[in-house]
């Protein structure tokens, strides 16, 4: 059992596991800070960012200053944002038969994988998944393409040229194969090849290993997965959180007694608490209103943003912001809304339960009604008839460098009355706001990330009690910023086994039995026998038959029958021995018992050795030696088979045949 | 005993003693107990009885009875042993033969009922009461007594156990008693046979390896000595502590806090916590001995002491700031912690203790530092007083538990990790950093301090609990930190803090966790009580939001929130901070806060917001806000007319308070009723007594201190009632002059307060004349009125004749319902 690990980012994971004769891709998360690299695309042209300086070496070499622009003491590669793929490398990826997806976030580099390398397998997701990553790749697409870019940069990839870059140029990681982003026909026709599960279905795959997925607790129809044959188990964890959020809650029972667990998808900000964290966004979202200033919160079309909606509902009264207008711009802004109605049964019990009253289950279409909440496929249009100062926007894309977030970037970072509000943990918040400095308007970091921490981790690890963990490096050492924090890594017994991008592991765990079955006719003619009270045992002469992963065991066929005498000969020699079998022995040979049997059977001036394994039993008179042993007995005597199958019968009366 | 509870007397006796008619509520039998406790006090027991046979033949028939309810023989223990206390009628009893029936082995001791914990209980309170005079002794020493209650010390039942413990502290003190006084050092050889007895069975358990026994010797010995303080008491703990002093060689020590207890009663004990023989080298191998937990509260037990050798507090005092130091240890680079505890070596107990698991981290500095901060404000605490380490380690703590902590060593690595995010540490942590702010520290540490604090208020997961310590903290320091000698204005540090500090004001009175706009509320009024004076404050204040902020919070969805809204508000009002500079947005800052108040006083659907406003306008009042001094006596009349229809009663009483404080200010100061009170000279002298009445009538003072009088809540009507006695009295002179009586107005007043009285509350008075006010005034029997206020609703059920009504009435309800069932 192997797992090929094809992504370094813990919740972007990428992994492929090879089990019996299966190989399965946990999860194609797309790692996008690599965007960070990158000019922001502004929807309205920039003079500010059209006429940064171009940047030249330290002895004044300018051949890269179409390529990369200098902003406050940062370089950016002013080009269409590229990404960085799983890795294609490490195995061959036309051999994965199937590709589990746990969650929206987590399915972004699909097309990439399905269209690019030979793939023919099937992908498997929840529905709410595939729709709602649907809409996450249409806005990533739509935001791309609509700022069309002449310019590819691709002379600072250049090996030789990048070890001259300042960093984080310098260190970014395989920059050759970084690719842009895929276009609407490449995720329609990778859509196309998903086939839609839900939570404790049962999928067989060729009859090897069955996969299910299970409830995960962390976004809408996000599922951690099973992966199991009759005598094994593996319990993939990804992105799952115990909080009470809108999701169902995450299925823990189901992954108890497995052999192998990989966890992935633990929060990325371990050391901030959700609920204080949305506390410190209602905070600084009133003052900032009240003070006459704007709310920029860049986030994703789904997942927290319905949190942060519902959490205003509650909030904007008792805080006596009812008036303020909240807009949220996205090409998909619609769909995600009236998506997140609809999904009624993937979503928590308190919600689930509001469908049969019947209510809408998110609070955001009461907003939507009473006119507070307004949304807009993007900043032309309708939007800009709208548009009332003081207001709060949720645009994407949270990296700041597309999507309508640049245009407000660019409108409200000269103020200080403005505030832009970071809740997504995906992307450095220091890093995107690089290209915008000097920046007049406030900036808060309040990530709300509800995936599991360290200390729900524990708890969980000793509740199922797997028996290896496997899960990224990260997670196996407290922070590089605080290494005295031993309390956020994960702690388990035994150690976890860490992996990194573009390692191989071999799972620490052996494969020791398979399920065979048996042909009712031959299960008819066996004739167990109680060796032990409760044990039986039959022998079996039979074929081992194999097809598609299953193994059964078929009667022998009958010797055939003769049908002319020349032939005969021949085809019997061909049949395999079917002769009678001698039967099989057990038990043991009480010593003393067997030598007052050979006395009784006149054998005399015996004496009995203890060996190391057994006994040895002198017949002196006869000159023969029976060496009784746990697993054998020899008789050795000199060329007496009389003697010596007079002896063995003896023997044998001490043991039971089958 | 009256006549008539007397008379009732028999009936309720013949109850009890049949088995058929079970007393369904024994809250009864114990009132009745008590009742009979408070008779023999007055009266001779003997005397009782024997004017009331019936007693003494309930007391002789219930243990004969063979199904007896548990609860009426353990009441006939109890209350043999309440007659039998006095030696009189403790020899009638025994003449009578009835004692050995209910206490000796003859009583329940032998019988089933006897497994019935009350009937244990009963019999031990029983001899409890009994046992006052030598006689008693006797009587103990004759039914083998001493015996039973030494093995009901260890009862499965705490409260048998526990009153057996007592009981046998009891005995051993009356053996003794006769003797104390005479003797000075009398030896134990010629003690009393009973107490040496006692002495030896604690003795042979103190030795016991068996530790519920240990435990037992160690608690009766600590009411001994807590509760005797004759010279024998000495002479036993002379003789006992050694045994004391073995338990702590043993390992591990038995019964830890049953023995800190008993050394710190005996450090205590006058006689023996003066003298040289005091348990202080016990206390010393203690120290030494016991786990970290239970040495904690001997060292701040040691601490506490007023006499107690020095050497013996040094070390205490080293027990208790262990823990502490072994955090600053682990987490300061260098070695050696310069001012606390230089070169200790013995703390890896302790440090064990911090590092074995998260609950014991936590207890332990929990509660050293709770005893730290218990020792701080004491005049024994100990000096000098190590203000600077204990600051760095309050602060250490506070960083390790939100994790900024960057500890060099691997435990101080493992201990942040344990007490990271651990709120009750935190919690703990900042109530001390409070106490610590009386002595201040050098000035880079109050630095480092108001930096902790702010970071704490800032933090967006800091619990509302912690925050709300926080704040408190933060208060402690900043107004001490303003005292600092030599600093005038508002000191260096706050100067320097201020202007951080209303930023985060501002960001957690929007939180949108109502526990958190609640204490930034109270922390605003405090800081605004306290520095409203203030100019840079003032300036400060005015040129944030927070005035703003604080107005917006009157219309909280949470009536707390919008209570302390109002307090917070009015304060600011009070020192004029609640007008924010005017923008064009928000043109009301600038309005008077008076309507404002009065709508939620007269519209607020909760208490809290309403009660708030009647505190705030009686400080006004009292204070002569300028928006009530503008027209004092319609806002009198407007507040006491909205009040008198609140259904809240302490807002009606908050109401007289403030009619209270406008009576002083027209009639002169209500002082205590003292005829020789100086009245102090006031700022304006009362006006003429007419015309003052006249403003009384107008504000409609009296309707609302009349219907107040007949208030269904009693403080209502108990305080409308002083404040008409005080009223009356006032106006004594003027009255005078007016001849009771006649006017036709008066009639009509008088009879509308017996419509009140009566429950109909909705007539008006209309508006009428001083005189027949007055007139009315003198007509209620005020003084009547306030006896019978005083003297509680329940003042008629109270006496024993209902009760003993009760109990008979209840047997017959019993037996009706019985009937019914066929």
């Amino acid at each position: 059992m192997k797992l090929y690990c094809l992504s370094g980012h813990p919740t972007l994971p990428c992994n492929v596991l090879k089990f019996k004769s299966t190989t399965i891709m946990l999860d194609c998360g797309l790692d996008m800070t690599s965007t960070l690299n990158f000019l922001p695309l502004p929807l309205v042209q920039s003079p500010r960012l059209s006429s940064l300086p171009g940047w030249s070496l330290k002895d004044g070499n300018a051949f890269l200053d179409k390529e990369l622009k200098e902003c406050s003491g940062h370089v950016f590669v002013d080009s269409v944002p590229e990404f960085c793929l799983p890795e294609t490398e490490l195995i061959d990826l036309s051999t994965v038969d199937v590709i589990l997806i746990s969650n929206y976030h987590c399915m972004m580099a699909l097309p990439y994988i399905t269209e690019h390398t030979g793939f023919t397998g099937t992908v498997y997701a929840t529905e709410p998944t595939v729709q709602i990553g649907r809409l996450l790749m249409e806005e990533l697409v739509n935001f791309i393409e609509r700022v069309p870019k002449a310019q590819s940069a691709s002379l600072w990839k250049n090996k030789d040229v990048q070890r001259l870059l300042p960093s984080p140029l310098k260190d970014a990681v395989e920059v050759s194969t970084w690719r842009r982003c895929y276009t609407m026909q490449e995720v329609n026709s990778a859509l196309s090849k998903i086939q839609l599960v839900g939570y404790s279905q049962k999928i067989e795959l060729f009859g090897a290993v069955q996969v299910t997925p299970l409830s995960s607790g962390y976004a809408l129809g996000s599922s951690n997965w099973i992966i199991q044959s009759h005598y094994e188990k593996v319990s993939y964890v990804s992105g799952s959180s115990l909080l009470t959020t809108h999701p169902q809650p995450m299925d823990q029972a189901s992954l108890k007694n497995s052999d192998v667990l990989v966890l992935t998808g633990l929060t990325q900000i371990p050391t901030a608490n959700p609920d204080g964290m949305v506390g410190e966004f209602c905070s600084n979202l009133a003052l900032t209103v009240r003070n006459g200033g704007n709310v920029l919160v860049p986030c994703y079309p789904s997942g927290v943003i319905y949190d942060l909606l519902e959490c205003l509902y509650q909030y904007i009264d008792s805080a006596g912001l009812s008036s303020v207008p909240l807009y949220f711009i996205s090409p998909v802004a619609n769909s995600s809304l009236e998506f997140s109605q609809i999904f009624a049964e993937w979503l928590c019990h308190n919600k689930q339960s509001k469908v049969y009253l019947p209510e809408p289950p998110f609070p955001h279409a009461e907003l939507i009604q009473t006119n507070k909440l307004k949304h807009y496929p993007s900043i032309h249009g309708d939007f800009s008839n709208d548009f009332r100062q003081p207001c709060v926007v949720f645009t994407g894309h949270p990296s700041l460098r597309f999507g309508d977030v640049v245009h407000f970037m660019e409108l409200w970072g000269k103020s200080s009355l403005n505030t832009v509000i970071f809740t997504e943990p995906d992307f450095s918040y220091l890093e995107a706001l690089a290209p915008y400095q000097p920046l007049a308007m406030k900036c808060i970091y309040c990530p709300i990330d509800t995936r599991l921490n360290f200390i729900q981790v524990s708890k969980l690890l000793k509740e199922v009690q797997p028996l290896h963990v496997v899960c990224p490096e990260q997670y196996t050492q407290p922070p590089p910023a605080q290494p005295h924090r031993t309390d956020l890594a994960i702690d388990c017994q035994p150690p976890a086994t860490s992996y990194r991008r573009a390692e191989v592991l071999t799972l620490p765990f052996k494969r020791r039995y398979e399920k065979i079955e048996i042909m009712p006719e031959l299960a008819d003619s066996l004739v167990p026998m109680e060796i032990k009270p409760g044990i039986s045992l039959a022998t079996v002469s039979a074929v081992l038959h194999t097809k598609d992963n299953k193994h059964v065991l078929q009667p022998p066929p009958r010797p055939a029958q003769p049908t002319s005498g020349k032939k005969r000969k021949r085809v019997s020699d061909d049949i395999p021995d079917c002769k009678v079998l001698k039967p099989l022995l057990s038990g043991s040979i009480p010593v003393e018992q067997f030598v007052q049997t050979l006395e009784k059977h006149g054998f005399s001036d015996i004496k009995v050795e203890d060996t190391a394994k057994g006994h040895i039993v002198l017949l002196q008179e006869a000159e023969t030696l029976i060496q009784i042993e746990e697993d054998s007995t020899h008789i050795i005597c000199d060329n007496d088979e009389m003697l010596r199958v007079r002896l063995r019968d003896l023997v044998l009366k001490f043991l039971q045949k089958f | 005993m009256d006549h008539e509870c007397a008379r009732l007397l028999p009936a309720v006796c013949a109850v009890l003693a049949d088995p058929g008619q079970p007393v369904a509520d024994d809250t009864c039998l114990e009132k009745l107990l008590d009742w009979f406790k408070t008779v023999t006090e007055a009266e001779s027991s003997l005397l009782l009885l024997q004017e009331n046979p019936c007693l003494v033949e309930l007391l002789s028939h219930v243990p004969k009875l063979q199904d007896v309810s548990a609860r009426v023989l353990s009441f006939s223990l109890r209350l043999a042993g309440i007659f039998a206390a006095q030696e009189d009628c403790f020899q009638y009893l025994q003449q009578a033969e009835l004692l050995p029936g209910l206490f000796g082995a003859a009583g329940p001791l032998g019988r089933a009922v006897w497994a019935v914990p009350t009937v244990r209980s009963g019999w031990i309170q029983g001899l409890r009461s009994l046992a006052q005079h030598p006689s008693a002794l006797r009587f103990l020493a004759d039914h083998g007594a001493v015996d039973t209650v030494f093995s009901l010390q260890g009862d499965a039942s705490l409260f048998v156990a526990s009153a057996a413990g007592q009981l046998l502290v009891h005995i051993l003190a009356l053996s003794m008693g006769g003797r104390a006084e005479g003797h000075t050092c009398p030896r134990d050889d010629d003690w009393p046979m009973c107490a040496q007895k006692i002495v030896g069975h604690i003795e042979e358990s103190l030795c016991s390896t068996d530790t519920p026994r240990v435990t037992q010797a160690l608690n009766a010995l600590t009411t001994t000595f807590g509760r005797c303080q004759s010279p024998w008491t000495e002479v036993l703990w002379e003789q006992l502590s050694p045994l004391v002093a073995r338990l702590l060689e043993r390992d591990p020590v038995p019964a830890p806090h049953p023995l800190v207890d008993l050394l710190l009663c005996v450090a205590r004990s006058p006689v023996l916590g003066s003298s040289d023989r005091g348990p202080w080298e016990t206390a010393a191998q203690a120290l030494s001995r016991l786990a970290p937990p239970q040495a904690g509260p001997l060292a701040l037990g040691v601490l506490k002491l007023q006499l107690c050798p020095q050497a013996l507090r040094t070390q205490a005092f080293g027990v208790l700031l262990q823990p502490l130091a072994c955090v600053l240890k682990a987490t300061s680079q260098g070695s050696g912690l310069p001012g606390l505890l230089d070169g200790t070596s013995e703390d890896s107990v302790v440090l064990d203790a911090l590092l074995s698991s998260k609950s014991s981290c936590a207890g332990l500095l929990c509660r050293t530092l709770a005893h730290l901060e218990e020792l701080q404000p004491l005049p024994q605490h100990p000096s000098p007083w190590p203000q600077a380490p204990l600051l760095r380690a309050v602060v250490t703590i506070l960083r390790l538990c939100d994790g900024s902590a960057a500890p060099a060593s691997s435990v101080g690595g493992r201990l942040c990790g344990t007490l990271v995010g651990c709120v009750r540490v935190q919690r703990a942590a900042l109530d001390f950093l409070g106490t610590l702010s009386q002595g201040m520290g050098p000035q880079e540490q109050v630095t480092q301090v108001f930096a902790v604090l702010l970071e704490c208020l800032e933090r967006p997961d800091s619990s509302p609990t912690v925050l709300k310590k926080a704040f408190q903290a933060t208060l402690r320091w900043l107004l001490s930190s303003a005292r600092t000698p030599g600093c005038s204005g508002l000191g260096p540090h706050t100067a320097l803090f201020l202007p951080e500090l209303f930023p985060v004001l501002q960001k957690r009175l929007c939180s949108p966790c109502w526990e958190v706009r609640d204490s930034a509320l109270e922390f605003l009024t405090h800081l605004s009580r306290h520095w409203g004076g203030q100019a840079d404050f003032r300036h400060m204040l005015l040129e944030s939001e927070v005035p703003e902020l604080t107005r917006q919070l009157l219309q909280d969805p949470e009536s707390y929130v919008r209570a302390s809204a109002v307090t917070a508000m009015g304060e600011l009002s009070s020192r004029g901070l609640h007008a924010a500079p005017t923008s064009p947005e928000h043109p009301e800052a600038q309005q008077s806060l008076l309507p404002e108040f009065l709508h939620i006083l007269s519209a607020d659907s909760e208490g809290f917001p309403r009660r708030a406003v009647m505190q705030v306008f009686t400080e006004w009042l009292r204070g002569g806000h300028a928006d009530v001094a503008r027209d004092t006596e319609r806002f009198v009349a407007t507040v006491l007319q909205v009040v008198s229809r609140d259904l809240d009663w302490e807002v009606r009483a908050q109401g007289l308070e403030l009619a209270l404080v406008f009576l002083g200010q027209t009639l002169g100061q209500p002082g205590p009723h003292c005829p020789y009170t100086v009245s102090l000279p006031k700022a304006a002298p009362p006006s003429p007594l007419a015309e003052a009445l006249g403003a009384l009538c107008r504000v409609r003072l009296f309707e609302f201190a009349f219907r107040a009088l007949f208030d269904c809540d009693r403080p209502v009507a108990q305080k409308s009632c002083d404040l008409l006695l005080f009223l009356r009295d006032k106006t004594a002179t003027y009255s005078s002059l007016w001849e009771a009586g006649g006017s036709p107005d008066s009639a009509s007043v008088e009879a509308a307060l017996q419509r009140w009285q009566a429950g109909e509350q909705d007539q008006l008075l209309g508006d009428l004349e001083p005189e027949a006010m007055l007139a009315a005034l003198r007509s209620v029997d005020l003084e009547g009125l306030r006896g019978t206020l005083a003297q509680g609703s329940d003042h008629v059920e109270k006496s024993p004749q209902s009760l003993l009504q009760d109990m008979l009435a209840t047997v017959g309800i019993l037996q009706e319902n019985q009937a019914d069932c066929y």
